[in-house]
């Protein structure tokens, strides 16, 4: 059971509130029909699986209901930071050894 | 019956206090302040139970969470009964009616037993695997004979009486255990300001210090115990939970804890909350679980009268039990000691004391020899003589390192043999949050490993054992929790506890006793009680090719049972390191997860039971409809109505009147429960025609339009219609089931993908009630309601008006899912039933008819309307429903969903499409989700080609018909398929179009 911070709500609240969505900054392409049927499917369908630090984005559903990112670490489940949708993580591959 | 083996003083039970209680329907009587284990123990009861596999006799262990053999049946009834508490952890209460789990006919006549005792070395490791695996066929009756013999306690059968709650907490510091180290950290914790919880398993708190003989500060250490709890108790930022489990520790110090409230009253059945769930979010979290004794491994260690040495302690100091007459100890360190010394201290015989080291000397040890108690250095028990009860012991000498027997064997008589292999921290709870145990050479023992938790150990987790050193753990870890919330620990006093220094010398790393014969052929000796577990089972193990630790466990059976281990673990770990020539530590442990003792069902629900489980939505027309008579449906967590039978009525003839009325008449049907999403904002219209794959550009305000959702892999997932209010503002409805969904949907793509976009969505499904007339008839009624002009030249299909009706401001759509002339009234939800009898009241000349969602699916499913969920399954494009129609050609954006069509998958020819099904035989109704086949003939496996989405009998129509998905359906029309069915036989269908009625759609447009 994690303990999330909303950075709209700007307070800790408990899992419950939150739903997971998938990996962060997957960018829906600005002219889809420019790609191949590959490239395409690579927005769709391809993920990251990592070992270690994760983007994701998580929804606070039954708080203020706004989307937001996470940067998670996949096996101590630590929570590094969350940060606003249009932003970028602050904490990435690089600081994973501090995470350890 | 005499309560023999009780003492006459000491104690910490109240012999003003008798209780009654049965066991296995024998009476027996005991005092307040026992657990039923000590009961039994001071009425000289040796069996408990029987083993699982071997069915031996089986008597109390321990005293603690790890007992393995003393498994209850408690309860007086069906409804109150509880499988498998441990009788060394259950507290006595009046009356208490509790049984063994096992033995048949009954313990200490077990017809099982039999088969150990013939059985014995034909039953190794996977035994049942191995014996009973073949015919396949047959393992289901094996199972029922083999549980029958074996098995653990019974589920209750009847529904439980007793209520539950849940607490949630946040505070500073959490301790698990208030045993010495649990409370030193907790009072200096409260000294310096912080919120503190401490909870402990015990019925009181106080640990090993309830029954320690050490003092402290010169005192009894009940007596440091009672005022370090008054204390506590009087601070408001201290809360106390005693008989509290903490069961499971949790990511991001979130803990869970079970508090058994009333059992030790017996059952109350007055109302009072029998267990609650406490759910903690700490900042920081102290572990001071101390630790378990672990037992040696040697021969036929378990006749009832073997006992952990510390167990024998606190029987005698905390209970007033001497659970024996005359007692050999083994043991592989100083504190083991400890039971002779109290044994002897109570008036009764020690026999012997084997020191499986050659030498020693701690002050234990010398106090031993000071009393004159036999004390025999280099030796070991390797064997116990009796069945039902210990007669005697075989001892030898053993080498250094404790491999071998050395010298010859002798016996010795006594009832009771103690054994002390060393502690092992309670560890558990630091593994639940994945931090991997490490090995302490010096202490013999696995510790907490490193962990990203806010984590503290202290005491005897952290391999602390002397008492001294323990309590000022506790205050130190304390001090360090507290600094690490950046609190100020400027003159906080840690609490005095002045201990005397006890010497020990050093322990012997000794787990398993070697006999005069090899493992294989000594006599059984026990390493997993519960589970009949063997040494030799382990090294056989070994021997089959099972050298990862995890598949011992899962081969043998080790640590299955409901003690999970905590007795036997270590032992086998260490049996299994020395048998592959490997170190403990590259063995490892195998991983402890929740929970940490079993937890009850109610305890989890809490009060979420029953119309608390699962909140029901009602519509404002609801009781209406009950009066009505009719027949409730759950759509989500809506109570929609089914159908209205009347009196005498079979569905199916309610259903064909309510269709015949609609058609022919008029029909009624509250379809307030559609979701209904405001959307506003300048750019509202721009983000439709993103999300929806048809074009919005031109909808006029005063129109409504159909629109179809998709995902961005191309596939249909909502329908519904959207209606333009305002040139910035529309409303869009949404299935019943996918409302909560659709504007999930919205609120991503325009938070994520689309931020520039002004627009806002806000739910108002329930702000609305909302009934459909439909039929011929329909304007008529409504025109009694309303002055509005609603002709169709005034007021024509697919618009929308507001008007007055039966005095309420609404808004009429004039849009159809049943093919027929339709209008749906909205008006604010509280003047909802008003308006419905109203409505009934004006179409009672027509002979109005209320429907409900059968007849609503029904209806349209003539039409070939689709139900998103019923007739897609998340695999179907708007082109494999054939509504090419409903895709925007022009649309400049490239729209949600629009770039799959496109991808090779999609276009294939042979996906499945949707088709209308004509079955041969009229009256045949095709089971919905029934598959498909072109070749009635083909052997099995047949080819499958798709499958039944939806299937009525139309009285309409006169025939039953079907609406289907079938690969290349669309190219197939007037071919038949097959349905193959379970019971053999095969019904045919046509392929025929999915609209079945009024295939023009001219009635909805009169």
């Amino acid at each position: 059971m994690f303990e999330i911070y909303c950075p709209y709500c700007e307070e800790h609240r408990e899992e419950e509130e939150f739903h997971p969505v998938g990996e962060a900054h997957i960018q829906r392409p600005v002219d889809p029909e420019a790609l191949s049927d590959e490239e395409w499917a690579h927005y769709l369908f391809y993920r990251k699986n990592p070992r270690g630090l994760h983007h994701e984005m998580w929804v606070h559903a039954t708080g203020c209901r706004k989307f937001f990112n996470m940067t998670r670490h996949t096996v101590t489940y630590q929570i590094m930071e969350t940060y606003k949708m249009g932003e970028q993580p602050s904490v990435t591959e690089g600081a994973k050894d501090d995470a350890k | 019956m005499t309560q023999s083996n009780r003492l006459n003083t000491g104690g910490r039970i109240n012999r003003d206090k008798p209780i009654r209680f049965t066991f296995n329907d024998k009476h027996y009587t005991g005092y307040e302040g026992d657990t039923v284990a000590s009961a039994l123990l001071a009425n000289g009861v040796d069996v408990v139970g029987r083993s699982f596999k071997y069915s031996r006799p089986r008597g109390i262990v321990t005293a603690d969470a790890q007992e393995p053999n003393a498994i209850l049946q408690t309860g007086s009834n069906d409804a109150s009964t509880v499988p498998n508490p441990k009788a060394t952890q259950a507290a006595l209460h009046p009356n208490m009616i509790c049984r063994s789990t096992n033995g048949w006919p009954n313990v200490d006549t077990d017809m099982m037993g039999l088969v150990g005792k013939v059985g014995g070395a034909a039953m190794p490791p996977g035994f049942y695997y191995k014996t009973f695996m073949y015919p396949q066929s047959m393992w289901m009756s094996y199972e029922k004979l083999i549980r029958k013999g074996a098995g653990l306690g019974a589920s209750p059968t009847q529904n439980d009486p007793d209520i539950y709650d849940k607490f949630n907490h946040h505070c500073d510091i959490m301790i698990v255990g208030a045993g010495p180290a649990g409370l030193s950290a907790a009072v200096t914790a409260a000294r310096a300001g912080c919120r503190v919880i401490i909870a402990d398993e015990q019925e009181e708190m106080g640990g090993s210090l309830l029954c320690s003989t050490q003092q402290i500060n010169g005192e009894a250490p009940a007596k440091w115990v009672s005022d370090v709890l008054a204390e506590l108790s009087a601070n408001e930022n201290v809360t106390l939970l005693p008989r509290s489990t903490v069961f499971g520790y949790f990511d991001h110090n979130y803990l869970s804890i079970a508090e058994r409230r009333t059992d030790h009253l017996g059952e109350t059945g007055n109302g009072a909350v029998r267990e609650r769930l406490h759910k903690v979010r700490a900042k920081q979290v102290i572990l001071a679980t101390g630790a378990h004794e672990r037992p040696l491994v040697y021969g036929n260690n378990d006749v009832p009268g073997c006992m952990l040495a510390s167990a024998v302690s606190t029987y005698i100091n905390r209970y007033a039990v001497v659970p024996g007459n005359s007692l050999a100890l083994m043991t592989t360190n100083d504190n083991g000691y400890r039971a002779a010394i109290d044994w002897h201290k109570a008036g009764k015989r020690v026999a012997l004391i084997a020191d499986t080291r050659q030498t020693a000397n701690g002050d234990l040890v010398k106090e031993a020899l000071s009393l004159g108690i036999n004390v025999k250095f280099g030796q070991a028990i390797i064997n116990v003589k009796g069945s039902k009860r210990v007669k005697g012991v075989e001892v030898a000498s053993i080498s250094a390192d404790g491999s071998s027997v050395t010298g010859s064997v002798y016996q010795v008589s006594c009832d009771t043999v103690a054994s002390s292999g060393g502690w092992s921290p309670v560890l558990h709870l630091s593994s639940h949050t994945g931090a991997k145990p490490v090995w302490r050479e010096d202490i013999l023992g696995f510790v907490p490993g490193k962990t990203v938790q806010a984590q503290h150990v202290c005491g005897g987790v952290n391999g602390v054992y002397p008492l001294a050193d323990v309590l000022g753990d506790g205050a130190a870890v304390a001090l360090n929790a507290v600094c690490s919330m950046k609190k100020s620990i400027e003159g906080v006093e840690i609490p005095k506890a002045d201990v005397a220094e006890v010497s020990e010398s050093a322990a012997m790393a000794l787990f398993h006793v070697p006999h005069t014969k090899p493992t294989s052929r000594a006599p059984k000796q026990f390493v997993d009680y519960q589970n009949d577990v063997t040494a030799a089972g382990i090294e056989l193990a070994n021997r089959e090719g099972f050298e990862s630790i995890e598949h011992v466990k899962r081969y043998t059976a080790m640590g299955f049972g409901t003690d999970q281990g905590k007795l036997g673990n270590i032992n086998g770990i260490a049996i299994t390191a020395k048998s592959l020539g490997k170190s403990i530590p590259d063995t490892g442990t195998t991983i402890f997860r929740p929970m940490y003792t079993p937890v009850t069902f109610g305890t989890f629900a809490g009060s979420d039971v029953k119309g608390l489980f699962d909140p029901a939505r009602f519509t404002a027309m609801h009781q209406w409809h009950v009066e009505n008579g009719a027949e409730f449906e759950d759509v989500g967590q809506w109570k929609r109505p089914w159908y209205f039978p009347k009196p005498g009525e079979t569905m199916e003839q309610a259903l064909q009147r309510e269709c015949k009325a609609t058609r022919n008449s008029v029909g009624l049907l509250d379809a307030s429960t559609l979701g209904k999403i405001d959307i506003q904002g300048k750019d509202a219209r721009e983000f439709l025609n993103r999300i929806y794959t048809n074009p919005w550009s031109q909808l006029a305000v005063g129109k409504c339009r159909y629109g179809v959702m998709c995902k961005e892999d191309g596939m249909v997932f909502d329908d519904g219609v959207t209606s333009c209010i305002d040139e910035n503002r529309f409303i869009m409805t949404t299935t019943t089931g996918g409302a909560a969904g659709v504007l999930n949907w919205l609120e991503l793509y325009h938070q994520t993908e689309w931020p520039e976009l002004e627009v806002y969505f806000s739910s108002v499904t329930d702000h609305w009630s909302t009934m459909t007339i439909s039929g011929p008839n329909s304007r008529k009624v409504l025109e009694k309601l309303t002055d509005s002009d609603v002709s169709n030249e005034a007021f024509p299909y697919m618009s929308w008006i507001e008007a007055e009706v039966a005095g309420v401001k609404a808004r009429i759509f004039r849009i159809s899912f049943t093919g027929e002339l339709s209008f749906e009234i909205n008006v604010q939800a509280n003047y909802g039933m008003h308006v419905w009898k109203s409505v009934v009241a004006a179409g009672e000349e027509f002979d109005i008819t209320p429907y409900g969602t059968e007849t609503m699916h029904i209806l349209r499913a003539e039409k070939g309307f689709i139900i998103v969920g019923q007739d897609t399954d998340g695999s179907v494009t708007p082109q494999d429903l054939n509504m090419d129609w409903v895709v925007g050609k022009k649309k400049t954006q490239s729209y949600l969903g629009k770039r799959s069509w496109t991808r090779e998958d999609n276009v294939r020819d042979d996906r499945k499409q949707f088709v209308g099904l004509k079955p041969k035989d009229p009256k045949a109704v095709l089971p919905e989700g029934a598959q498909l086949v072109f070749d009635k003939d083909q052997p099995i496996p047949m080819t499958m080609v798709g499958h039944v989405t939806s299937s009525y009998y139309s009285a309409c129509l006169g025939y039953s018909f079907a609406l289907a998905l079938v690969k290349g359906g669309l190219d197939r029309m007037g071919q038949s398929v097959f349905v193959p069915l379970a019971d053999g036989t095969t019904l045919e269908a046509e392929i025929c179009s999915s609209v079945f009625y009024d295939p023009k759609g001219e009635r909805q447009n009169v």
